[in-house]
């Protein structure tokens, strides 16, 4: 037999091993400076995402380890997001690790870092084992970070319900990839449909129900990181009581990283999922029924909350369906608009998030009533937050309008592909009324902000980063929504990732 | 600076949104932003018109790409040229004019800086819609500055009559805009693009049939009638003057009036592909210019009277640029375009400066009838002394600019001696109803002592402007000399070049014409010679229609409004009962499903919690322990969802269901065994809290 040793080609890692390498220094950074260090650390933490991201641009497109990491289109689009969510989250961090964490700085940018490294592996990764460990490295950080205040029960109770929830959608995800080897005989995301697609020939297109079980266990795995209903219900508990600036990670790096499997097992290993012949298209029929469930779920729940973030948690899991109207339109536009909407929903729920973490900062609450006379006291915060929250809603020429306009796109251009795919219609017709039902709940904290008397309203006085962070996301949310040409030409690349070829 | 031309609308946007978010509680910050900002603009502007002129007039062009649908590009993108230019120092001067005069007329008011605020947003969408380089752009622009005349008709909000004429003003220009918009899809339709220079090569090599391209040019010059008030959608004008007079000034005298003729003038090559449409232009111009000139002639209201000398002069324009439109159709040249643009130039100047020129009269006098002034010449040099410029150059007296504008009109009138006639009647009747304004308000003895004893001079902020616009007034139109060969016919024109040397004759007739108007209305209303009762008398009938504005608004009522608000009182009680109620209905279905949903939660979900905290620990009257209950519930509820999920598709493969029963049957199941152990564990509690009693 002829072996011949894979090339390594480690320099296509560059940017992770940068990353990783910086995440120990940020640690033993803190600890040399007996923890000391103030906010230098995270100025140093960011640096590291900074230092990362030139690499990720020297590095360019290629593969290494064999077949095992790719940096492909989709590779690449998804780092630069997990690198300026994970930027975003540490610039509105410095109010927490002034005040609240100031023994275990080191540890919490560290360990945001390894979360970094974690989703960017999970993003090159071709094969179901590294994929299984990006995720995991993605994931237990995140255990560790929700829990960080560790005196405070809602926190600890946070880490504790994600630790166990997560940790059962991580046997469920390693359960379905099992099966899924056991009836490829591959752990190769790019040869595993064509064994797939030889298996179901030999019995004449039949469906094994060992294959159902092993897509359902999959969905369960992905869904969760991806907070879809049914697997949801850790959402609001865990986006609540953790950390906001993690929170802001969780429901954007966790969400894209979720994405991102997603990607990798059902459209790239899948394939079949979406081949006609093999598969009626009720798989994209049951995407679409989770995804009605979420926007249904998360738009109808997210009116009578109280807290900020928990509204923002339920609005986290609608935008979870309509990123899977995206997914469920496998044509050129659908994995561009999920890449598209995916990058205007990280500037713009940054961004909130940014807002909201200070206002934590500065009075200690979450509750939506305690935002009344912030247009008085802080008109640049309230503008701000009216900006991010029209722009979550979707209203032009914000970038969640051309998110949304890209995704629906994507779905109606399926559905006028053929007459077995009328249903895609109605999706798009509870997703644009659930649309309205988010504009209520979004513009009550406007109407909190600006109509509602309040006789001693909070004057935020903003620190330089948090400052900046609300100011990049304002930049965001206008740049890339007056102009989205050249994004979505960035996310068109998606589709023509290694391995994906257009139904 | 050219390629930075962006900038000019944006500025003015720019302040509109400062002083809505920041300076609004800052009023003479508010003010004094909105005024720097809308000067940047006006240098801008000049700077522009600067490089235009050193380009010769040479388009500028850049947009880039929003997206497209549909296989029509949206695009935003600005268009610089000499027509763009020109409109963009009228509206900058007259909008900063009108900004620091409000200063000194605003003064005091409670909603101060919402006015600036308004202004700098109805600056913005003027300025943008000047500037924009295609059809999708300006129809935009173009809501815009509906929408801001609106806000600012109806600024006093609180008076009926003024909420009721902002009302008026939108819906009037909402029809006219029905029709722009129809035109515009046609345009759109058969072309694939809204860019102009796209639009008009496509016209030009003949993709629209000649009947739709008419349609399509009278569906387009629609939207010009109602913004431009022409006739028969004329009457919204005469009621804006509600609004504050500074807004009267520059919306409904010098600017936004002026973007229906600005459209005519843009879509230009439309309309003469069709000399049918381009006669239709014509009519209505003409039509709306007699008319209009006709009822100012016996109008008591100062502000009314300038209003309806707007509707008369837009009339003119409108006219010259429909005879342009005919005559090249048929192959003659024609001053048509170059009279119109001219006009609507030196109209902008003399208009706004008659308005401002109201204003600081009424903010003296605190009444609008004339009938209760005069004499106020004594009191108030420099407002009567520029109000005068203004007059003479309306009437068209040598060398103001209104006589070389008004001359081009009588030019291009020249193939179409009805036209010609028409339009000397409409400027003998200007030169003297303008006349009878002046004679009755600046001379004679005052006819209501104690207003004339408080009658004063305004403050400088509010003169200033006025000498500015009459300094204006008095020397625009002489860009236009017809000595002088490379002036404003060489820079705005349509076509080809074409010089029209000057023509004495005519110059000679439109002044007597103008005289004759003054003489007559000096010899009325000065020397008395002719008393105006007596002649009122006498032409009993024709003053009482004329009086009552043709009773346009008594025929509207009668045969639109009344039929339309019965028929929508019909779909009120229609909407109240059925619609409303389905509407109500389904936010009551929302609330009360998101009430369910919150009773699911707090009942169903956290029941099924508790319990299953019971049933695993054994412990469940301790709140501890239900709260580590809860994630052993979350991880039962996960696999049961992954059960049902994966039974729902089994049953739709394999089974081949329609209606998933099994996996509804299980589902049931599980809600039904929620509620089961909540009971339980409820009355576990319950039974807790009575021995804890005890």
């Amino acid at each position: 037999m002829d072996f011949q040793l894979p090339d390594y080609n480690v320099w296509q890692m560059l940017p992770e091993i940068v990353l990783f390498v910086w995440a120990l220094a940020v640690i033993v950074f803190d600890l040399g400076t007996k923890r000391k260090t103030g906010s230098a650390v995270g100025y140093f933490a960011m640096l590291g995402l900074v230092v990362s991201g030139i690499a990720l641009a020297i590095v360019g497109h290629g593969r290494g380890f064999g077949n095992m990491f790719f940096n492909d289109s989709l590779a690449v689009f998804f780092k630069v997001i997990f690198l300026g969510a994970a930027f975003m989250t540490i610039g509105s961090s410095f109010g927490i690790t002034k005040e609240k964490i100031v023994n275990h700085r080191g540890e919490y940018f560290g360990l945001l870092l390894f979360s970094t490294v974690g989703m960017m592996f999970l993003a090159s990764a071709s094969e179901l084992i590294t994929l299984y460990i990006g995720l995991e490295l993605t994931t237990i950080p995140l255990f560790v970070l929700a829990a960080f205040f560790k005196d405070d029960k809602k926190s600890v109770e946070a880490g504790i319900k994600y630790l166990v929830v997560g940790a059962l959608s991580s046997a469920f995800l390693l359960y379905g990839l099992s099966f899924l080897y056991g009836l490829t005989g591959t752990t190769d995301i790019l040869q595993m449909r064509f064994n797939l697609a030889a298996g179901q020939l030999s019995t004449g297109g039949d469906i094994g129900v060992i294959l159902i079980v092993a897509i359902i266990a999959l969905l369960a795995g992905v869904g969760f990181k991806l907070a879809l209903p049914p697997f949801h219900q850790w959402v609001p508990d865990v986006y609540e009581g953790a950390p906001t600036p993690i929170t802001a990670f969780l429901s954007v790096g966790s969400k894209a990283a979720g994405l991102v499997a997603f990607i990798k097992i059902f459209v790239l290993g899948l394939y079949a999922y979406y081949e006609p012949f093999m598969a009626p298209n009720d798989w994209g029929m049951l995407t679409g029924a989770l995804a009605v469930g979420a926007m249904i779920l998360g738009n109808v729940v997210a009116i009578r909350q109280k807290n900020i973030k928990r509204m923002l948690a339920y609005s986290s899991i609608a935008h979870a369906g309509y990123i899977m109207i995206g997914m469920l339109s496998m044509n050129e536009l659908g994995l561009a608009s999920v890449g598209f909407y995916m990058f205007g929903y990280l500037f713009t729920n940054m961004g909130a998030f940014a807002l909201i973490a200070h206002f934590e900062d500065k009075t200690g609450s979450c509750e939506i009533k305690d935002y009344a006379g912030l247009s008085k006291s802080s008109p640049f915060a309230a503008m701000s937050l009216t900006i991010f929250l029209l722009s979550l809603t979707g209203i032009p020429p914000l970038v969640g309008f051309f998110g949304k306009y890209y995704v629906f796109a994507a779905a109606i251009k399926l559905a006028g592909s053929g007459p077995g795919y009328d249903w895609i219609y109605w999706i798009v017709g509870v997703a644009l009324i659930t649309s309205v039902i988010a504009l209520y709940y979004y513009a009550n904290v406007i109407r909190t902000m600006y109509f509602i008397k309040n006789d001693a309203p909070v004057k935020l006085v903003f620190s330089a980063p948090a400052l900046s962070m609300v100011v990049i996301g304002l930049i965001g949310v206008f740049l890339v929504g007056l102009n989205p040409e050249p994004f979505i030409q960035f996310a068109s690349g998606i589709p023509f990732t290694a391995g994906f070829i257009l139904p | 600076m050219t390629e930075h031309a962006y900038l000019i609308p944006l500025l003015p946007l720019f302040a509109f949104v400062m002083v809505v978010f920041f300076l609004r509680w800052k009023e003479p910050l508010a003010a004094g932003f909105s005024i720097a900002m809308i000067l940047c603009t006006w240098v801008m502007s000049i700077w522009v018109l600067i490089e235009t002129l050193a380009r010769h007039g040479e388009p500028y062009e850049f947009f880039f790409y929003i997206t497209s649908f549909a296989s029509l590009n949206f695009e935003i993108g600005i268009l610089v040229d000499p027509l763009t230019a020109m409109m963009l120092i009228v509206v900058t001067t007259v909008g900063s004019c009108v900004q620091i005069y409000s200063l000194g007329y605003m003064k005091g008011d409670p909603k101060f800086s919402r006015f600036f605020a308004y202004l700098s947003l109805f600056c913005f969408s003027m300025l943008g819609l000047v500037l924009a380089n295609n059809f999708f752009m300006i129809f935009i622009f173009w809501e815009l500055v509906g929408l801001t005349s609106y806000l600012l008709i109806g600024f006093w909000s609180e008076k009926k009559v003024a909420a009721d004429a902002g009302k008026k003003a939108f819906i009037t220009t909402r029809i006219g805009d029905l029709g722009f918009i129809v035109g515009l899809l046609l345009v759109a339709a058969y072309c694939g693009t809204f860019n102009y220079g796209e639009v008009f090569d496509k016209i030009g090599a003949g993709v629209m049939p000649l009947g739709v391209l008419t349609m399509a040019a009278i569906f387009l010059f629609c939207g010009a009638v109602g913004k431009s008030a022409q006739f028969p959608l004329h009457v919204w004008l005469p009621d804006a003057m509600e609004g504050p007079t500074p807004v009267s000034a520059l919306i409904h005298a010098a600017t936004m009036v002026a973007a229906g003729v600005y459209l005519v003038a843009r879509f230009m090559n439309v309309f003469i592909g069709s000399a049918d449409a381009s006669m239709v232009v014509a009519v209505i111009g003409i039509i709306t210019s007699v008319l209009a000139a006709s009822i100012a002639l016996v109008q008591n209201d100062i502000k009314r009277v300038l209003a309806y000398s707007t509707v008369s002069q837009l009339g003119y324009m409108i006219m010259a640029l429909g005879l342009y439109g005919y005559d090249t159709a048929q192959g003659h040249h024609s001053a048509g375009y170059v009279a119109g643009t001219l006009h609507l130039m030196t109209h902008a100047f003399f208009k706004g400066l008659l308005f401002l020129g109201a204003g600081s009269v009424i903010h003296a006098v605190h009444t609008n009838d004339i009938q209760e002034m005069g004499g106020l010449f004594r009191k108030m040099k420099a407002t009567s002394i520029t109000f005068m410029i203004a007059s003479l150059s309306i009437a068209g007296i040598f060398p103001l600019s209104g006589f070389w504008s008004k001359d081009e009109i009588v030019v291009a009138t020249s193939h179409h001696p009805i036209f010609m006639v028409l339009t000397l009647t409409v400027a003998f009747m200007t030169a003297f109803y303008m006349w009878r304004l002046c004679f009755l308000t600046f001379f004679g003895e005052p006819r209501d002592a104690e207003r004339y004893e408080h009658a004063h001079e305004s403050p400088k902020s509010m003169t200033g402007p006025l000498i500015v616009l009459g300094v204006l007034s008095v020397v625009a139109g002489w860009v236009a000399l017809p000595w002088l060969h490379h002036g404003f016919s060489s820079f705005v024109y349509h076509g080809e070049v074409h010089h029209a040397g000057p023509n004495y004759l005519l110059m000679l007739i439109s002044t007597v014409v103008a005289v004759s108007g003054i003489v007559l209305a000096w010899l009325v209303y000065h020397k008395k010679a002719i008393s105006a009762d007596a002649l009122a008398e006498k032409f009993r009938p024709i003053h009482t229609l004329l009086y009552n504005k043709y009773y346009f608004d008594e025929l509207y009522d009668l045969i639109l409004i009344r039929p339309i608000l019965a028929f929508g009182r019909f779909w009120w009680s229609f909407d109240a009962r059925v619609v409303d109620g389905m509407v109500n209905g389904t936010g009551r279905a929302t609330i009360l499903w998101s009430d369910l949903k919150e009773w699911f939660d707090v009942h169903i979900v956290d029941g099924a919690v508790n319990g299953c905290g019971w049933v695993v620990n054994q412990a469940a009257s301790k709140l501890k322990y239900l709260q580590t209950g809860a994630v052993q519930f979350y991880a039962l509820f996960m696999l049961l969802m992954i059960v049902a999920v994966a039974l729902f598709k089994f049953e739709m493969t394999r089974v081949a269901t329609t209606w998933p029963v099994l996996t509804a049957i299980f589902f049931s199941g599980v809600v039904l065994l929620g509620l089961l152990v909540r009971q339980t564990a409820n009355k576990k509690k319950t039974a807790d809290v009575l021995e804890s009693d005890k």
